[in-house]
């Protein structure tokens, strides 16, 4: 296909390669924020073409994996109850609550349906006027266009039925709150694309400036992520730290403005909690007081969840970056895609997940540079 | 709404966000909405520069070359479309 084939060239990455092996001279440790761009790594063995000081540390971008397990506890409450046809993305119907999850609800005979897009749920509520339609709209600010939408036909047409369980989450807190922790390693950032697509990259040269930190936008392919490092390492190397943009071919620094500004009037910011983390202050966006009817959370009222989270699952370390998945005691044992003990090895942009099907385990490589903690 | 073509299969988009796209324009799509134009200019200028990066043009791997090596590769991008972040 045009514009991803030519990404892909693998004469192009060796030359890529070849020329961040030459620029470095000291070990580096970047993180990628996106999940996409973990999996992208993993699957094609970017990491491995990288001179050994250059680490790269998996960041938090995966929506499912940071979903807060209160949040999956009320999805489960809500589209257990009769009369309710509970809408969500396939990859969210595996994730482990306290109890089960959205399939084994399926199974006990919830009307739980798998859609592409949140506006097939919306179609679904007009179909059905008899039925409370919940849409369980999780994700970053790439989500987050087309959940304002829905909500926004919903309401120009007139459909009531409709409703959203919704819980964005945002990158450039997330990355303060990594570089603010104490004993934070990431000494420089690849953007995600597709969430600069939205936002633009006007947010990043103040953090880039507070903590002097490179930080890169770039895609997904192959030579995107060669090519985002390949920067990210020059600038580490000279003592730089700017915002660049390798993705200009599909990121402007406004992003798209009319996304934006229909977010704008439907979300708020709001602290968020983060599956694993923990609350980051002002780190996600939430349904304005304007937009409140369509909230799932409002109209539902689910209380006395009791969260607990599996004993033996340490993906709050991974998501951290401190803690490789096939390092994690359960990996690949008591858990693996088709038992998942916790999100990251669920979703498709769960860094558990992405070294599993690329059949990353424990080498004697990885307990060398695994990092000491 | 428009009709995207994905390699082959073609699907219903939202194209609200992108009003300046045309019939024939190449966007990025993310559960149902075109989020942004790919800009043909800018992405042939970056193939260009990537180009000079220590490799020699005959080097390059011919279109049916490469399509048959990204056949034989499964695709890499956004994993189902519905990268977030
Ligand atoms: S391998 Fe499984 S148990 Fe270990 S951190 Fe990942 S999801 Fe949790």
């Amino acid at each position: 296909m045009k514009y991803l084939t030519e990404f892909r060239n693998g004469e192009i990455a060796r030359a890529m390669a070849r020329e961040i092996h030459q620029a470095t001279t000291r070990p580096w440790k970047i993180m990628e924020v996106c999940g996409g761009q973990t999996h992208s790594i993993i699957k094609n063995g970017i990491d491995q073409m990288l001179p050994a000081g250059i680490e790269m540390i998996h960041g938090p971008g995966c929506p499912v994996c940071v979903t807060p397990l209160e949040l999956i506890d009320k999805a489960l409450a809500i589209a257990a109850q009769p009369g309710v046809i509970f809408c969500s993305f396939g990859d969210m119907l595996r994730v482990p609550g306290t109890e089960g999850d959205l399939f084994q609800v399926k199974g006990r005979g919830g009307d739980v349906r798998i859609v592409y897009s949140p506006l097939d749920a919306v179609e679904i509520a007009q179909k059905n006027p008899r039925h409370e339609v919940v849409f369980f709209g999780v994700g970053f600010e790439t989500t987050a266009p087309a959940n304002a939408m829905s909500v926004h036909l919903a309401r120009r047409r007139g459909i009531r039925n409709f409703s959203l369980l919704v819980s964005h989450v945002l990158v450039p807190p997330a990355i303060e709150a990594i570089l603010s922790a104490p004993g934070n390693q990431v000494q420089a950032f690849l953007a995600a694309g597709h969430v600069c697509s939205v936002m633009g990259y006007w947010q990043y040269p103040p953090l880039a400036e507070k903590f002097h930190v490179p930080i890169v936008v770039t895609g997904f392919e192959p030579l995107d992520l060669l090519d985002g490092i390949r920067r990210a390492v020059l600038q580490l190397e000279s003592g730089l730290h700017q915002v660049e943009n390798a993705y200009e071919r599909i990121v402007t620094f406004e992003g798209n403005r009319a996304a934006q500004q229909l977010i704008s009037q439907v979300f708020e910011v709001a602290d968020r909690a983060w599956r694993g983390i923990g609350v980051i202050p002002r780190s996600g966006w939430r349904l304005n007081a304007a937009y409140r009817d369509f909230d799932a959370e409002h109209r539902f009222h689910i209380s006395g969840i009791r969260t607990q989270e599996s004993p033996l699952c340490r993906s709050g370390d991974v998501l951290r970056g401190v803690l490789k998945p096939a390092q994690c005691p359960a990996f690949g044992k008591q858990c693996t895609p088709r038992h998942p003990l916790g999100a990251t090895m669920v979703s498709s942009e769960g860094a558990c997940a992405a070294y599993y099907n690329y059949g990353r385990f424990l080498g004697a490589e990885d307990l060398k540079t695994a990092p000491s903690r | 709404m428009g009709r995207v073509n994905f390699g082959g299969v073609i699907k219903r988009v939202c194209l609200d966000y992108v009003p300046e796209v045309e019939v024939g324009d190449y966007t990025i799509v993310h559960v149902g909405f075109a989020l942004s134009k790919i800009d043909p200019e800018s992405a042939e200028k970056t193939l260009d520069l990537f180009r000079q990066m220590g490799v020699l043009e005959e080097e390059l791997a011919g279109e049916d070359e490469a399509l048959a090596r990204a056949a034989a590769a499964s695709p890499s991008n956004c994993p189902g479309g519905r990268c977030s972040s």
